[in-house]
């Protein structure tokens, strides 16, 4: 079943054609990866799932409910979290106070004033963030400033403020950009741990071999639509791509 | 794991509330423990706590926290015209007027952020300060200012529906009975808000408001704060929907201001637009950067010295100083004189604005900053020595 289904989405910025009669459906439990040259509109398609830009035309569908018109929290509050391209932390507060607020996002909702009880006195959300947290290999930099943190263990910070939500949906924007190989292999294999769980996995991402280990089904993107879509193997081999990569005078 | 833990906490509101019970005696080396200066200690205290509510954690910066401070006055002198010279129907009706004047400029200030925000709360506060004295008058009493007059004879009450610059009602107290001989002064069920009393009133105050402050900033409402302040983008896309929290912010800072107001009523029961001019509202900034904005004690102290400055700094004038300096030969006596004569009396901003300075470039964090390095040194001094002590050998 899609739990995320786009349908003819079109979005224009000023004469540029951003998005053209494009259509998607992500299957419940895959990893999808979007792949394209640059300016395919991969980062513009993101932004329309995630309440940042609103198509002209076309649905999106998340779960049943239109995701159009709906702000980033609320989209959040159905079930969908984000990796940005650099991780996103509140770097002037501790690891453990990171992963704590989007833990209470998820138990009480978007907005709640509970001004008086001291956060540590929530014991199921202290359980929970001490737990995902050894999960992620950060629970010794439990009371370290996020600020001091490596990228990697931003990274991974940002993987677990995200996970302790338990999505419906994860949507990483480009997860290994900028990593060297060693941190590029290790977010592969947290990536592939995270598979278990059975949550649903949108990944846009320009290195190939992160694509090819972590995706179940690849669409790939090029000037605003999907020119190709099918396992990794059946995209390996689709003269489609080759020519949408290295440009058509060489195809 | 956190960084403080319960316990730490009562034991800061220990010493804080002791230390500022104990401040007419621990402020008396200093030349400060008189009374009126004593009570602004603790109403610019309390207003710059709750300053810090707002710019401490969220780092939205208010330029017009002032004109909150302001209607809290006037809220309380028409509480005293009209009905009781007790204080607290005062405080407590000064606390929801400056609350729903907050809902009101919160709602549309927080619609922008960063530099926009502040130069909505600042047109909103000057717009507040030049209607008191051109349009409000009949509530405000224009440049006269609002005070406390005798009661308006029996035979001629009737008249008097809201128009009472000059003579007062006082419905409740009449009611009561209470004997008025002149003009009245407030009190809290007859002991009379000046002096020593008012000051202990405001401490008491001070220590309930620096008590909630605390509170909000260990619970996660505070904390969501904390991240606005430090990421609001990250924080919409994990799921909170950032504007009521900091409408809520704006608020409670609100109705702190209007409490402080309402306590400048109630030790002198007098309001005057000025209060609400942006020099005011640039002042709480200042106390609370000054201080350390985002800790609980910065804010209080950066108001104790700002306010120490201001009364005790600009009353030293040059007989004061020809005095300190009378030790020396008589060209380099006026010469010092000359030269510190530039600092003090009339110049004490200058200063102040040096102080400003060197706080500002070496201790971004405040005072607070500079403090908690000493406390941190002095403590690693002390484990080293108690290591290398116990170490064998």
């Amino acid at each position: 079943m899609a739990i995320l289904e786009v349908t003819d989405v079109n979005k224009r910025f000023g004469g540029l054609r951003a998005l053209h009669h494009l259509n998607l459906q992500v299957e419940e439990g895959t990893t999808h990866a979007i792949i394209g040259p640059n300016g395919a509109g991969k980062s513009t398609l993101l932004n329309c799932f995630v309440g940042r830009l609103i198509p002209e035309t076309g649905s999106v569908t998340f779960d049943g409910a239109s995701l159009l018109g709906q702000k980033p929290h609320q989209i959040n509050q159905l079930g969908v979290s984000r990796v940005f391209q650099t991780p996103e932390i509140f770097e002037d507060l501790t690891v453990l106070e990171n992963v704590m607020i989007p833990a209470f996002a998820k138990a009480d909702g978007a907005f709640r004033i509970n001004a008086w009880q001291r956060m540590e006195s929530r014991a199921d959300i202290c359980d929970e963030a001490k737990h995902i947290l050894e999960e992620m290999g950060l629970v010794e930099q439990g009371a370290v400033l996020s600020s001091t943190l490596s990228r990697g263990d931003k990274r991974r910070l940002e993987l677990a403020m995200c996970l302790i939500q338990h999505p419906k949906l994860l949507l990483l924007d480009e997860p290994t950009a900028g990593m060297s190989r060693a941190d590029t292999n290790n977010t592969i294999e947290l990536l592939k741990r995270i598979s278990e769980r059975g949550i649903t996995k949108i990944i846009i991402e320009h290195d190939m071999h992160v694509v090819f280990s972590l995706a179940d089904r690849i669409s790939v993107l090029a000037q605003g639509t999907v020119i190709a879509e099918g396992t990794p193997d059946e995209i390996k081999g689709d003269p489609k791509v080759i020519e949408a990569y290295l440009g058509g005078e060489l195809g | 794991m956190f960084g403080t833990s319960s316990r730490a906490d009562w034991l800061l509101l220990i010493a804080f509330s002791a230390f500022v019970l104990a401040a007419p005696v621990i402020l008396k080396p200093f030349g400060a423990a008189y009374p009126d200066l004593l009570q602004k200690f603790a109403i610019y205290g309390i207003f710059a706590i709750g300053f810090n509510i707002l710019f401490g954690l969220t780092g939205y910066l208010s330029f017009g926290h002032a004109a909150f401070l302001g209607v809290g006055s006037y809220a309380s002198v028409w509480m005293f015209k009209l009905f009781t010279m007790n204080v607290i129907p005062a405080v407590l009706f000064s606390i929801v007027i400056a609350g729903l004047f907050a809902l009101m400029i919160g709602f549309v200030s927080l619609r922008r952020s960063g530099i926009y925000f502040s130069i909505l709360t600042l047109a909103f506060a000057q717009m507040s300060y030049n209607l008191a004295y051109s349009v409000l008058t009949p509530i405000t009493n224009g440049e006269t200012g609002l005070q406390v007059r005798q009661l308006v004879p029996a035979d001629r009450a009737a008249d008097y529906v809201f128009v009472l610059r000059d003579e007062d009602l006082r419905w409740v107290d009449q009611a009561l009975g209470v004997v008025e001989e002149g003009i009245p002064i407030t009190n809290l069920f007859g002991m009379k808000m000046s002096g020593y009393p008012g000051f202990y009133f405001c401490a008491v105050l001070l220590i309930i408001c620096f008590f909630i402050a605390m509170r909000i900033s260990r619970s996660n409402f505070g904390m969501v704060l904390k991240a606005i302040k430090s990421n609001q983008n990250r924080l919409s896309y994990t799921g909170v929907n950032t504007r009521p929290y900091l409408l809520t912010a704006f608020v409670i800072s609100g109705m702190y201001a209007g409490l402080a107001g309402a306590l400048l009523a109630v030790t002198d029961p007098l309001a005057g637009a000025e209060r609400m001019q942006w020099t005011a509202s640039g002042e709480v900034v200042l106390m609370t950067i000054l201080g350390g904005a985002g800790t609980l004690l910065g804010p209080v102290l950066g108001a104790g010295i700002i306010k120490y400055f201001e009364n005790i700094f600009s009353s030293i004038n040059d007989t004061v100083l020809e005095n300190v300096f009378s030790f020396l030969p008589t060209t380099l006596q006026d010469m010092s004189v000359a030269v510190t004569g530039m600092f003090v009396g009339e110049g004490w901003h200058l200063t102040l604005g040096l102080m400003f300075m060197i706080i500002v470039i070496f201790l971004p964090g405040g005072l607070m900053q500079g403090l908690t390095h000493l406390l941190g040194s002095f403590k690693r001094k002390f484990s080293n020595t108690a290591a290398s002590t116990d170490s064998p050998g």
